[in-house]
């Protein structure tokens, strides 16, 4: 009797720590990657930021504070602000876009839903940067958009190199990542809770402010999270759609390590934005778990 | 002032050169510890009858900067196996190069001011002339570079200036000045491109009022800040990748331009230099100090400096290159086509130098972010 309990126990014993043993191998690939191409090159970033800038370049080894006291100056501060603007104005536009886009793929007989989802991925297939340069093609001054206007008698305008148009690169490009999740989260939303609101007297738009949009927001705020956070950071859009005219985070981070040999403070900055989206992240999820 | 045409500054490279970066990081180690009078100071024992098959090389250089058979040719002449890597731009060799760890490289070429800087770091070995009696080939201005007045560590490979691209049917006058540029004749509104890397976005307003290239004077810099944010509600876009296919379409009209990238060959396209003065701008090659192929190197810089291989650069990127002998050799059709390789050495040494700021070049990190972020 009491043998047979302890070879139980050991054997529970043993199957836990199979189970564990099969899940760390299941975990593995994926805890690779996280700590290999992200806590290691956090934790060089966050080291870097407390150190001297070399010379030549390079990180010199001796403590400091001054990359983080550099970065309270009202020209970063602009930046930053901007930055948030322009991130903010391509996500309210994202939504205002993708909304509507997820809701009646939603609403589409199962086929067709299908070949709609595939529409709204298929940018992805060619390169990003071919794509951002297909809008160079068409919106410059001797353009194609320039080009059929003048055959109509208008323009040519100045499209291309303002902020408007890192706007409308950011919504293009990112404008997939805010269809599909709202998709997801309006695609599992129940017809019969509309129906039922519907019968009890509600009119379409309140329906839709009481009973769709309330069920879909943690789509609407995961959708918006994942145009802000790439937008917030860009700096190729920027740099070929803004013609280097307005400068982002994103360009400023790139041209401390490229071009002004200043890992430092390119470390620095990349924390103050880190803390930048992980406070947002914060609010994000405070709000989400109120709603 | 990196020089693969399409590559250099695209983001893409750009991704993977701060991959590169965050690699090469982790060798870690300081260089910057007062090694300033280093290089004079100790220089190899070379044995000028060394079997150079027995040594092996590897360089790091920009794509497409020399010749695709390069290991070849090299191997043919002087017996030794050539291992090319590339760079795109100065600051990731130099990324690479002063982080103290063992390289394995042994000739990087990287522009003057650099090789400036990497000498003052004590990272290269003087050069050995009598290993390099190609040396002749060079033009006697060759010699009086100011970053290294007569090729102490480096040897010019390329080089060249900067001015002004235009098209002679777009505007009305030809532009003769760097105001030209700054301030825009009505029809050039909105149709003119400056550089944005560093040095080059301030060389405009700097030589337009008068200053060194070099300067680091903060009044100075102020002066050149406002003259280039008064410039840019006229400026199409900072651009120093495109613009030659910007003047070609006529969506640009003038441009900030290294000559050798002006397309002066396309129809109505010139190239000037303002009166008031430009930058004299060199690629050099160097040997590291921590190479242990050092007479295979200096016979590599030799082999480079022959004119038909020297002459292979200007012939197909369109740089001048500083061997008379290789220069001489060009087709007179080629220069007739590509006016700026006209320009003579003379005329080259009129513009300034870039010499490497030290700790000052932040300035101009500064001074960039500020035009460009203005409003």
């Amino acid at each position: 009797m009491t043998s047979s309990t302890v070879s139980g126990a050991t054997a529970k014993q043993r199957s836990r720590r199979s189970r564990v043993l099969g899940r760390l191998a299941f975990l593995s690939p994926g805890l690779t990657y996280l700590i290999v191409l992200m806590l290691i090159p956090l934790a060089l970033i966050i080291s870097y930021a407390f150190f001297r800038r070399g010379r030549f370049g390079g990180v010199v080894y001796e403590l400091t504070g001054e990359n983080f006291t550099r970065l309270i100056d009202p020209i970063y501060l602009d930046v930053v602000l901007d930055s948030l603007k322009l991130a903010t104005a391509a996500t309210l536009i994202a939504l205002l876009v993708g909304y509507p886009t997820a809701y009646l793929i939603a609403q589409l007989p199962a086929r067709w839903k299908t070949i709609a989802l595939i529409a709204i991925v298929m940018p992805f297939w060619t390169n990003f940067l071919i794509r951002i340069y297909a809008w160079i093609v068409l919106l410059s001054g001797p353009g194609l958009v320039n080009t059929v206007l003048g055959k109509l008698g208008l323009g040519p305008f100045e499209f291309l190199y303002n902020q408007g148009t890192i706007v409308t690169g950011l919504v293009y490009s990112y404008l997939p990542l805010m269809v599909l999740p709202l998709y997801a989260a309006i695609e599992k939303l129940d017809p019969q809770l509309r129906e039922a609101s519907a019968n009890l007297g509600a009119r379409p738009a309140r329906t839709f402010a009481s009973v769709t949009l309330p069920l879909t927001l943690p789509g609407v705020i995961t959708g918006c999270m994942f145009v802000f956070v790439p937008s917030f950071g860009n700096f190729v859009i920027p740099e070929l759609l803004g013609g280097g005219r307005s400068i982002m985070v994103g360009n400023l981070i790139r041209d401390q390590f490229l071009k002004a040999r200043d890992w430092p403070f390119g470390s620095a900055l990349t924390l103050a934005l880190l803390a930048v989206l992980i406070v947002l992240l914060l609010v994000q999820a405070w709000s989400a778990r109120r709603a | 002032m990196s020089r693969a045409r399409y590559t250099r500054r695209l983001p893409a490279a750009a991704l993977v050169a701060g991959l590169a970066l965050a690699v090469s990081a982790c060798g870690g180690g300081s260089t910057d510890t007062a090694a300033a009078p280093a290089a004079s100071a100790s220089s190899a024992q070379l044995d000028p009858n060394m079997d150079l098959s027995k040594q092996s090389l590897t360089i790091s250089v920009w794509p497409g900067y020399t010749p695709e058979d390069l290991p070849k040719r090299v191997k043919d002449k002087l017996k030794t196996e050539l291992k090319v890597t590339l760079h795109d731009t100065n600051e990731i060799i130099m990324g690479k190069l002063t982080t103290g760890a063992d390289t394995g490289l042994d000739v990087a070429f990287v522009s003057g001011q650099y090789a400036q800087a990497l000498n003052e770091a004590g990272l290269l070995e003087p050069l050995h002339p009598e290993l390099i009696p190609n040396l002749a080939n060079l033009y006697p201005e060759a010699k009086e570079l100011s970053y290294d007045k007569g090729n102490v560590f480096s040897v010019p490979y390329t080089w060249g200036t900067t001015g002004i691209c235009y098209r002679t049917d777009l505007v009305k006058t030809p532009p003769t000045s760097w105001n030209d540029i700054l301030s825009p004749p009505d029809e050039a509104k909105k149709k003119v491109t400056m550089m944005t890397t560093e040095r080059w976005l301030a060389l405009p307003a700097v030589k337009a009022l008068g200053l060194s290239v070099n300067t680091k004077s903060d009044e100075d810099l102020d002066k050149v800040k406002a003259k280039l944010i008064e410039a840019k509600p006229s400026l199409l876009r900072y651009d120093d990748v495109d613009f030659g296919k910007r003047l070609v379409s006529g969506e640009a009209v003038m441009a900030e331009a290294w000559d050798g990238w002006c397309p002066t060959s396309e129809k109505n396209i010139e190239f000037v230099v303002p009166k008031e003065g430009s930058d004299l701008w060199v690629d050099t090659m160097v040997v590291l100090k921590s190479s242990k192929n050092k007479e295979a190197a200096h016979a590599f810089v030799n082999f480079i400096l022959d004119p038909e291989i020297h002459g292979w650069a200007a012939q197909n990127i369109l740089y001048k290159v500083p061997n008379k002998a290789a220069m001489d050799a060009l087709p007179a059709e080629l220069k007739e086509k590509n006016k700026p390789l006209q320009m003579s050495p003379a005329q080259l040494l009129e513009g300034e130098s870039i010499i490497d700021l030290g700790e000052d070049s932040t300035k101009f990190t500064r001074l960039a972010t500020e035009v460009q972020a203005a409003k």
